[in-house]
């Protein structure tokens, strides 16, 4: 039942990521002929007939889908155009600054949107909950890349709290097996990091602060829970075994889909606070035309993304089985 | 003929009460009747920007480069109440300007993502089978797709303007109303009005149209309500990065970028006013949404 569910799961996945090809496949064409992305405004026609031929723009759409299809399939997904290295090296090299990024936000805006948002509708009403709505809406209204300016400006400027550009790697080390130097590294990444997630994960922490009081609100006035509490037990147990766990599933769905969410905060936030990032080389790649690089990296975040959705939804399954029925 | 009225369900309800009770629940809950003020003056100036603004957006002056807010002159006038930026432009007029692109790209978009997915969700809904399948199949590859980024693409290879952006940010958003209308559109398939409509040999285009859509319709106007503050953001976001619209027009996003380069010179009020000015209209549309939720569907009052 569980497997038979996985693979179905498997197989949609396969077909997203098809679509998902085909899409940055088809983006390129969009304005035409490809050609002249790659060749300057100068060049003679001579030159462009040349390029078109180098790049095989002259064969037949499908042919050059499935020969793309290949390259993807062999991890060869182009050179880039003004690195003239390959696009995928270049991207792979800054996702462990990105994936830093990335988690911490997200570890931001979980960790404290639930006890948060249990705390809120437990306590319906209050001053309390009243405080952290509007805190939430006004976290849901500003953008994060002027959030970002604006703690620049006055908590690193004005303070000189906190560094407001740079950043100390910590993942890489750990990925190439230098434990001592990612331990010792530690603190300071933490240092550099806490601005800029702060102004990634700012939006996903109200949203999610306001999703998970909804929906222990929407929990808590479920029968069963009248049940529990009648039965005479505490409210503790009440709110954590009864309520909490039937409000945990449409926030586990959220977080997967916020994934993709973060990932577009942090292309800004990357750019705001000159993070050596994935996001500050697709801007860079964005003003540059550099094409291949661009997609190299929207392939891999789609992977990570389709990926990341496969792992919640099995995860969802166990808090759910319901779901496995239908 | 007043027969098939009646039998188009909720359609033919009393319009007035209804609008007279939208506007005691506005007044008694305050905090909208603010948000509704701040969207008119913001329309009122996207309107009106040419004949409001106190000068050119666009007009240079390097000897008056980077003046802070209020300065005043030799003979006590304050020419620039909200400063000048690092080429001498007044940024109360680009701030004001920046409100046509900003409300313009906002609206258009939700109107093309909003019609394109309630019809498609309509017709999934409707017709069931196939049809559903195909149009719920692609929603759901555009739902795994970290939207922003083809964004991002079809925007670098179309280049940047009004139109694309639109256009982008407007695709970008037919899913969530897609969904929605699919999901109401079968509840309401089965019901006696409809089968009613269809036993007096009405079409289904007219069933779909005159029958089904005003009663999916309040869900819908909900995630619209949203969806024009996301669309706001996404559109500053990306004005941001350059992508938005050509640099000569001034948006709210693209004065924030330009603040960047004049940040560690302490020049704040290029950062902070245009910041200001989205987080207003944002936080105005988001209070607006919760209350037409709240209005709609009384249920999740508080919630």
């Amino acid at each position: 039942m569980m497997l038979a569910y996985i693979i179905r799961r498997l197989l949609q996945s396969v077909i997203v990521i098809i679509g998902v090809t085909l899409l940055s496949f088809l983006t390129l064409h969009l304005a035409g002929d490809p050609t002249y992305l790659y060749v300057s405004e100068r060049a003679s026609e001579e030159e462009i007939i040349q390029t078109r031929q180098r790049l095989g723009f002259d064969r037949p759409l499908p042919v050059q889908y499935f020969s793309y299809i290949g390259g993807v399939l062999t991890g060869n997904f182009g050179n880039s155009l003004r690195a003239r290295q390959p696009a995928m090296e270049l991207v792979l090299e800054r996702l462990p600054a990105t994936l830093e990024l990335t988690l911490f936000a997200m570890a931001i805006s979980t960790l404290i949107a639930i006890p948060v948002g249990i705390l809120a509708a437990i306590n319906r009403g209050t001053p309390f909950d009243g405080g952290i709505m509007l805190f939430a809406m006004f976290g849901q209204s500003i953008p994060s890349f002027w959030l970002g300016i604006m703690l620049i400006l006055f908590v690193g400027l004005g303070l000189r709290a906190l560094p407001i550009s740079g950043h100390v790697p910590f993942l890489e080390p750990l990925f190439s097996g230098n434990f001592q130097l990612a331990a010792s590294n530690a603190p300071e990444t933490l240092r550099y990091l806490l601005m800029p997630a702060i102004t990634v994960g700012v939006f996903s922490l109200s949203r999610n602060a306001r999703l998970v009081r909804s929906a222990m609100l929407e929990v808590l006035s479920q029968e069963y829970v009248t049940t529990a509490r009648s039965k005479g037990l505490g409210e503790q147990i009440v709110i954590v075994r009864h309520a909490l766990r039937n409000a945990l599933i449409p926030i586990v769905t959220m977080i997967g889909l916020e994934f993709g969410f973060l990932l577009s905060g942090v292309v800004v936030a990357e750019t705001v606070f000159s993070w050596p990032g994935v996001g500050r080389l697709v801007f860079n790649a964005i003003t540059q035309r550099d094409i291949p690089l661009v997609q190299a990296a929207v392939i891999l975040f789609s992977f990570l993304f389709v990926g990341l959705n496969l792992l919640i939804d099995i995860i969802y399954v166990q808090l759910d089985p319901r779901i496995r029925l239908q | 003929m007043s027969n098939v009225a009646v039998l188009h369900g909720g359609a033919a309800k009393p319009a007035l009460s209804e609008w007279t009770r939208a506007g005691k629940s506005l007044v008694a809950a305050r905090w909208p009747l603010l948000a509704i003020l701040i969207l008119l003056v913001m329309a009122v100036l996207a309107v009106f920007g040419p004949q409001i603004a106190p000068r050119d957006p666009n007009r240079q002056s390097l000897i008056e480069r980077l003046k802070p807010p209020m300065t005043a002159d030799a003979e006590g006038v304050i020419a620039y109440p909200l400063g000048t930026d690092a080429l001498g432009r007044d940024i109360l007029s680009r701030v004001i300007y920046g409100a046509r692109v900003s409300l313009a790209v906002g609206f258009a978009a939700v109107a093309i993502g909003g019609l394109m997915g309630s019809a498609l969700g309509i017709i999934a809904g409707y017709f069931g089978g196939r049809i559903d399948d195909i149009i719920m199949r692609l929603a759901d590859i555009q739902l795994a797709f970290p939207f922003i980024l083809l964004t991002i693409m079809v925007l670098v290879v179309l280049g940047p303007g009004v139109g694309n952006l639109v256009l982008v940010l407007g695709i970008g958003q037919w899913v969530t109303y897609a969904r929605i209308a699919r999901g109401q559109t079968i509840a309401q398939r089965e019901k006696e009005y409809v089968e009613a409509a269809r036993s007096i040999g009405a079409q289904d285009l007219r069933i779909m149209v005159r029958s089904i859509l005003p009663n999916v319709l309040a869900p819908l106007i909900v995630i619209a309500s949203f969806n024009v503050a996301s669309v706001i953001l996404a559109e500053a976001s990306l004005s941001f990065l350059g992508l938005g619209v050509p640099p000569t027009v001034p948006t709210w996003g693209g004065i924030l970028a330009e603040s960047r380069d004049n940040l560690l010179g302490g020049s704040w009020w290029l950062a902070v006013f245009p910041g200001v000015a989205i987080m207003l209209t944002v936080l105005s549309l988001n209070i607006l949404g919760d209350w037409v939720r709240d209005f709609l569907d009384p249920r999740l009052r508080g919630r």
